[in-house]
């Protein structure tokens, strides 16, 4: 009959095991194999993947998604955690996100926020977020948190001051001699915040408002509120337009003509920064000048931007989005590197102190470095004004090389001067 | 401050904008107007075909209208099988087939999106030709010459269907199933088959409207949700199935959007064809065109 007798000095079975853990553990093997076992760091966020911004919806979503592998290939953060990004499709309707981030918030129990691309689908999220106390990174919206207030909102854009973007295209106008302005605006919460505040600086400079009109969704032909326009005899046209409107109104601008007084036409015309979208302009965009985020100039390029962009384009081919993604996806990386910088600075995912640091702080980004106001959106604009030139028709590489899109506004990215009138512009 | 020249722009825009909207509604006047299919995938048809068209012109430099009439038999075969597909799960079920038939057709055309986002992505497509991007002056007034090739290929299609429907055996049997299936069964015709024989050719013209779809503006994968309520209007303000009558209601709505936009301010214009059509309803119940039953 056998006896298990434990000697004096002799070692149990469940002591052998764990000594063995341990000492597995403190060699790198073991402890990547921890690591491992840790819990990822959750990121919940909806993304318009289809309806009318899927196109910088899911290239933004990219630029998130390159950052998570990069960060995930580097062992992840807080000592070992990988980054998951919990995603859905808001259809890019406002009806749709706070139902999202209610389930994000309760059900998911993400660990952090990043709020939809665009100011449509962000701005009703914005009094549930204030009310929770969350940390909310967002990404490319316009103003949504001007009457809200929320001091834990990081907006990714560089739009900066709320009057700055229509005080860069004035600016750009006045100077070439424009003494009137025309307004023409989608009627959305994004062109209208635009339009309000161009109104504001246009009044501020007692410039003359000639035509304001703001023109509905869906809307088809706009030959004839480009008629109007044109009647009005604008110096200055700055239009405030979404994607599906955006070639509509050029078009319409290439057929009836928009006279030879306009100095300057465009300003905030979403869309004309999608590869896409001026594939299909062509040489229709000429002499237009609007505004960009990133253009492939020399100045434009940080620590990691070229290492981003080989990797986006890629990318982009697989998953079929915009494949130049200047406008969005380099964002949407920053906005990983902003709440990482956060993260590993205050060791925690204590939501409050990653919004101190972020607040207190200048972030070094593949964009640029990143200081806050506030109010969560940029101390400085970095929206550039560029004017296209020499764009030829069905041809998407020729974005890739820079005097495409000439800086005009910031001065120290400024690349060229502005040829005016339009109407010279575009031959 | 009112402006002649701009009334008369406004005008001459908004009868090339109608037959535009006519157009791309004349398939539905068809199937719902006289089929009586709640057929709400229709614009999803639409943009399909659009899609088609985007695909020949892009890779084999085909004409947007040429290759909007070699669309036309594949949408014929495709108008076909939707109906027999929706004779088979629904109508022939009783009589809340209309109410789920809303359900089917949502289906499909949220399935027309999805298979459209997958093979083209979710941006915005356009074609190339050399009457799009030009305009025809006029005096003081340009025209685009797009909007001139819809009022065009409208007023074509408008005119073939009308004698096809009143003048071709099939057609006036189309109409006779419209009336009345039970006495066309009587006569010892089918109607299931009438009707699916009508439904593709409704199809069928989305294969031209699709082509003017993309010829007037670029289109994304989710365009179809701006047409419903624009088509359904159309066609139920002209009277169900009277397709001279969908060409001047169309162009009546046209002309009123138009003029709204230019001279009373653009937020106003989405209002203006509900606004009609509670008009004409109240006043005129069967439609512009319709008769009373």
């Amino acid at each position: 009959m056998s006896k298990k007798v434990s000697k004096p000095g002799s070692i149990s079975r469940r002591r052998l095991l764990a000594t063995a853990g341990a000492a597995l553990a403190a060699t790198p093997l073991g402890a990547k194999l921890v690591r491992a076992q840790q819990t990822p760091i959750r990121i919940g966020m909806s993304m318009p993947q289809t309806g009318g911004l899927a196109g910088g919806g899911k290239a933004s979503l990219l630029g998130i998604e390159i950052w998570r592998d990069d960060v995930n290939a580097k062992g992840g953060l807080l000592g070992g955690r990988k980054i998951e990004l919990v995603v859905y499709d808001d259809k890019s309707s406002a009806s749709e996100t706070p139902a999202i981030y209610s389930k994000l918030i309760d059900v998911d129990k993400v660990d952090l926020l990043f709020a939809p691309y665009a100011t449509v689908p962000t701005a009703p999220i914005m009094p549930m977020v204030k009310q929770r106390g969350l940390l909310l990174m967002g990404n490319f919206s316009f103003q949504v948190n001007s009457k809200v207030g929320h001091d834990m909102w990081f907006n990714n854009a560089p739009w900066g001051p709320a009057d700055s973007w229509a005080t860069s295209f004035l600016d750009i106008g006045q100077r070439a001699g424009g003494k009137s302005m025309a307004l023409l605006a989608a009627d959305q919460e994004f062109a209208q915040n635009l339009a309000k505040t161009a109104r504001e600086v246009a009044a501020k400079r007692n410039l003359p408002m000639v035509f304001d009109q703001a023109y509905p969704p869906n809307t088809v032909e706009f030959s004839s509120i480009i008629r109007a326009l044109k009647a009005a005899k604008p110096d200055i046209v700055y239009i405030a337009s979404y994607p599906p409107d955006s070639a509509g109104i050029l078009r319409a601008v290439n057929e009836i003509g928009i006279g030879d007084n306009v100095k300057v036409f465009g300003g905030g015309m979403v869309g004309l920064q999608f590869g896409a979208v001026m594939e299909n302009m062509g040489s229709l965009l000429n002499g237009v000048v609007n505004y960009n985020t990133w253009l492939p100039e020399k100045s434009m390029y940080f620590e990691g931007t070229k290492e981003f962009f080989d990797k986006y384009t890629k990318r982009a081919v697989e998953a079929k989005i915009d494949p130049l993604g200047y406008y969005l996806a380099p964002f949407g990386y920053a906005s990983g590197q902003l709440i990482a910088q956060a993260i590993n600075a205050v060791g925690s995912l204590e939501q409050k102190a990653l919004a101190k640091y972020l607040r207190e702080n200048t972030h070094k980004t593949i964009v640029g470095p990143i200081a806050f106001s506030p109010d969560g959106e940029r101390k400085e604009t970095a929206v550039l004004q560029a004017q296209f030139r020499g764009v030829v028709d069905k041809n998407m590489e020729q974005f890739r090389s820079s005097g495409k899109q000439v800086i005009l506004f910031p001065e120290n990215l400024k690349s060229g001067e502005l040829i005016a009138p339009f109407e010279a512009a575009r031959k | 401050m009112f402006s002649f020249d701009l009334l008369l722009d406004a005008v001459v825009i908004g009868v090339l904008l109608g037959c535009f909207y006519g157009a791309v509604s004349l398939g539905l006047s068809v199937s719902f107007g006289l089929l009586d299919v709640p057929h709400v995938a229709h614009p999803a048809f639409l943009v399909l075909a659009s899609y088609a068209v985007y695909f020949l012109n892009e890779h084999y430099a085909v004409d947007p209208l040429v290759a909007g009439l070699l669309i036309t038999p594949v949408f014929f075969l495709l108008g076909l099988v939707a109906y027999r597909l929706y004779y088979e799960t629904f109508e022939k079920r009783g009589s809340d087939a209309a109410v789920r038939g809303i359900a089917f057709f949502f289906g499909v055309a949220f399935i027309i999106e999805v298979l459209i986002i997958l093979q083209f992505g979710v941006d915005q497509r356009s074609v190339t030709a050399d009457y799009i991007g030009r305009a025809w002056r006029l005096g003081d007034i340009r025209i685009p010459y797009r909007l001139l090739v819809a009022f065009a290929v409208a007023t074509a299609l408008t005119v073939l269907l009308t004698l096809y429907l009143s003048r071709t055996f099939m057609g006036r049997a189309i109409r006779a199933v419209a009336q009345d299936q039970e006495a066309l069964r009587l006569m010892g015709a089918n109607p299931i088959k009438i009707k699916q024989w009508a439904f593709g050719i409704a199809t069928a013209v989305l294969g031209i409207a699709g082509a003017l779809l993309i010829i007037v503006a670029p289109v994304d994968p989710t365009l179809d949700r701006a047409y419903i309520g624009r088509t359904f209007c159309v066609v139920v303000m002209a009277g169900l199935g009277s397709m001279g009558g969908t060409l001047v209601a169309a162009i009546i709505l046209g002309v009123a959007e138009t003029i709204v936009l230019t001279m009373f301010g653009a937020s106003w214009a989405p209002a203006i064809s509900f606004a009609m059509l509670l008009g004409v309803l109240a006043v005129r119940p069967q439609g512009l065109f319709g008769r009373r039953s």
